[in-house]
């Protein structure tokens, strides 16, 4: 209790200079927003980590303008560490860099976009909060039987895996943003694969909903669904907890600060090629 | 404007830069079967980004789809690899992507926002449209807020949903509106949010497809972040024979280079063979680019483009054409004449085999539809076939014309060699089911009611674009993918069948 309590101070912090910021607290939809009190925000926050699964995230810029900021959210923070991405808090270590820790679901090569999200589940539109959220409980519904383990249980609408490895050419097929936004509604922090259809990896920066971190070498073959892995994105590693390996991953590059602004209109904002809101 | 250092980085993504740190510089990255290219290529030397203009170099020959982005980004000169802010000619979106789209950009732009182009936004119902499915029928409603909100010109609006007929504006597939309303001109950008959307490289333009989040971006902009990627060429030459369609020859394409062989590149099609195709089959070589992972397909425009667009369009345009020292990453040459009917086995494009070596697989029925196999001149093909086997099919065929014109076409044009009569009347002679609705129908399986989803697992030829697990609605269906000949050929069968076997 004493650790968890250290925590939520810690992010309290961080929370506490952005009032109206869109926070994506076991979702990344954006317009979810939470309470500004400082009290109300201990409620909340026990309340977050209370949860399993919980997954910190660095709160990502405000969309409306309409409310002033104690600080740009942009410059960098001297006093609270950068947060870390936490899945399962088995380690919650808060490091300057940012790692995903969880357990991992593997995949083949050629995983196409209609088995992430088949399209007999588009009509729901990823820009509406609901339909997001029901979007995610569908991820990866169209692998065939030969997955034996699903991944995402029957009646839950999030995933307990937070990596995803896959092989070549992972998210062909369709263009339908609908299959990285599902994996991130989900719950899904990153995917490594050996490479990546070009519309899906595009989807990916552009929404910033994962990070498509691709692999030296065929990592799908050397980890089991259920193995614990953790990536640490600075170093662009991968270590599989379970059985002790560690692997080399391509760096992220300029595909990195886009994703981590959250996506291109909010990276776009940044180089004032879009206005700022005002309304 | 943003400068054009790399913004979406990825080293996979470098392309030419990228190939110099495999071990054979003659191999495409991630390739794994063997590649029987007859002429190598000449591959371009790694250079580090420098803008052309500060060096004051010579001019260097660039390719179709390097010229269409330098016009379009307003540079003398591009190589592949650089990133380019691009002004976008047209952009396309349709009931599934489009509410997301709109979404985001009233989410980032305002709700009070406009677009940036009433006349430059085109929107197309066609993919979930004749289903009670009520979200998808919402989704058909939110596109005609919008555009009514924002004025925008080209709205292929749907409402009454019991008769396609009575709706004067509802085209049908997207990408075969796009060709018929003369939305695709040679030389300019076309973007979509449809993987499909490379079609439309058979006019000798620049088009791809994106999600919602760029579309947004270009609703409000004008404009979208774009590397270049590197050419890959495919020369195609001599007759094409009478038993072969362009579909056999991009499933012979995707065949030999898999479905990421041209994964972030252009391909380009030339040779006597692709000029001697008419419009509608050079689409269906363009349509499946993507299943290769492709950027985007191009054709050059010639006298068979100007004519198709004479009636279409009055808007002025300017093509473009690689030049003669342009380079390319590969070159593949085709031999035309020994090549024969081909299917892609389940489950993917690239699993091609050919169709008579198929014949012992029985099938469940036959689905003739979607942008790469439902246009006229695919219905006349099928026709073709049914007319000279003089029988009825085996199995259920099911006819889903892409658009109002296909469908009107099908019912109305005579087919060569039958004495006058229409495809339609010669596919009821065949037994095959009444004509549907023109839209995407279940090349995509959809919501549950669509016509012809596959919801039970069978085994069917078609006519389509993508076999994927699930791809027409149940995971365990597998899909032969085919073209309009090989497909009226089984059903005759019931079997895979080459269609020699009656042409």
């Amino acid at each position: 209790m004493k650790t968890l309590v250290c925590l939520i101070n810690c992010r309290l912090e961080i929370f506490a200079v952005h009032f109206d910021v869109d926070v994506a607290f076991c979702t990344r939809y954006r317009t979810v927003t939470f309470p500004t009190s400082r009290c109300c925000l201990d409620a909340w926050a026990m309340k977050l980590w209370a949860k399993p699964n919980v997954r910190f995230e660095y709160p990502k810029p405000p969309l409306h303008s309409s409310t002033t900021h104690h600080q740009n959210p942009w410059l960098p923070r001297a006093a609270a560490p950068r947060p870390t991405r936490l899945r399962h808090s088995l380690t919650a270590e808060s490091t300057n860099a940012t790692t995903f820790h969880g357990i991992c679901y593997v995949v083949g090569d050629n995983i196409d976009t209609d088995q992430i999200i088949p399209a007999e589940y588009l009509t729901l539109v990823p820009s509406n909060p609901a339909e997001y959220e029901k979007l995610g409980s569908y991820a990866l519904i169209g692998l065939p039987a030969s997955y034996e383990t699903r991944f995402i249980e029957p009646n839950e609408m999030k995933t307990k895996y937070s990596i995803v490895i896959g092989g070549d050419n992972f998210g062909c097929g369709s263009s339908r943003e609908h299959a990285p936004v599902a994996l991130g509604a989900a719950g899904v922090a990153a995917v490594v694969a050996e490479s990546y259809a070009r519309i899906f990896f595009r989807n990916s920066v552009a929404t910033g909903e994962i990070y498509p971190l691709e692999s030296e070498v065929r990592i799908c073959e050397e980890c089991k669904t259920g193995d614990v892995v953790t990536i640490e994105l600075a170093e662009s590693r991968l270590i599989n907890h379970t059985t002790g390996k560690e692997y080399k991953l391509k760096p992220i590059g300029d595909a990195g600060p886009v994703i981590e602004a959250g996506g291109i209109f909010a990276y776009a904002r940044k180089t004032g090629m879009i206005p700022s809101q005002s309304c | 404007m943003a400068s054009s250092s790399s913004f979406i980085a990825n080293k996979k993504d470098l392309g030419l830069s990228a190939l110099s740190s495999t071990s054979s510089p003659f191999s495409i990255p991630k390739c794994r079967k063997s590649i029987s290219k007859k002429i190598v290529s000449v591959m371009a030397p790694q250079q580090s980004e420098r803008k052309p203009a500060t060096t004051g170099s010579v001019k260097i020959a660039m390719t179709m789809t390097e010229k269409i982005l330098a016009r379009a980004s307003e540079k003398p000169q591009l190589s592949p690899g650089e990133n380019v802010w691009v002004n976008v000619d047209t952009l396309m979106t349709h009931d599934v992507c489009g509410p997301g789209s709109i979404g985001i950009f009233k989410r980032e732009f305002g709700d009070n926002a406009k677009v940036w182009d009433r006349e430059k936004i085109v929107i197309i119902p066609d993919h979930y449209i004749f289903t009670t499915d009520e979200r998808a029928n919402r989704n058909v409603d939110i596109l005609r807020d919008f555009c009514l909100e924002q004025n925008i010109k080209y709205f292929y609006d749907i409402k009454d949903l019991s008769n396609f007929k009575v709706n004067p504006d509802y085209k049908g597939v997207c990408h075969i509106a796009l060709a018929q309303e003369g939305h695709c001109r040679p030389g300019e950008v076309l973007l979509g949010t449809d993987s499909h959307t490379c079609t439309a490289g058979a006019f000798g333009q620049f088009a791809t497809g994106i999600g919602n989040t760029d579309a947004g971006f270009v609703l409000g902009t004008g404009k979208l972040l774009l590397k270049v990627p590197p050419t890959l060429r495919f020369v195609m030459d001599g007759e094409m024979p009478d038993y072969l369609l362009a579909k056999d020859l991009i499933l012979q394409i995707i065949g030999e280079i898999s479905v990421s062989g041209a994964t972030y590149k252009s391909m380009e099609f030339v040779g006597t063979t692709v000029e001697s195709l008419n419009m509608e089959e050079r689409m269906t070589l363009c349509n499946m680019v993507v299943e290769a992972g492709g950027k985007n397909g191009v054709v050059p425009a010639d006298s068979t483009t100007f004519k198709y667009l004479e009636d279409k369009t009055s808007v002025p345009y300017e093509p473009v054409y690689s030049d003669e020292q342009a380079r390319f990453l590969s070159e593949y040459r085709f031999d035309i004449s020994k090549l024969e009917p081909l299917v892609a086995k389940p489950h993917s494009p690239d699993n091609r085999a050919l169709a008579r070596e198929c014949k012992d697989v029985k099938i469940d029925r036959v689905y003739i539809g979607s942008c790469t196999g439902g246009k006229t001149e695919d219905f006349m093909a099928a026709a073709k076939v049914f007319l000279a086997s003089g029988k009825k099919v085996k199995v259920p065929t099911f006819l889903v014309p892409a658009t109002q014109k296909v469908w009107m076409d099908v019912y109305s044009l005579p087919v060569p060699g039958s004495g006058g009569k229409t495809c339609s009347q010669i596919f009821e002679e065949a037994g095959c089911d009444t004509p549907a609705n023109p839209s995407c129908g279940a090349c995509l399986g959809g919501p549950k009611d669509t016509y012809a989803r596959m919801n039970e697992p069978m085994v069917c030829v078609s006519t389509t674009n993508r076999n994927f697990p699930g791809r027409m609605g149940h995971k365990e269906g597998q899909i032969y993918l085919a073209s309009p000949y090989t497909a009226a050929a089984s059903a005759l069968t019931g079997y895979v069948t080459d269609p020699r076997e009656f042409l």
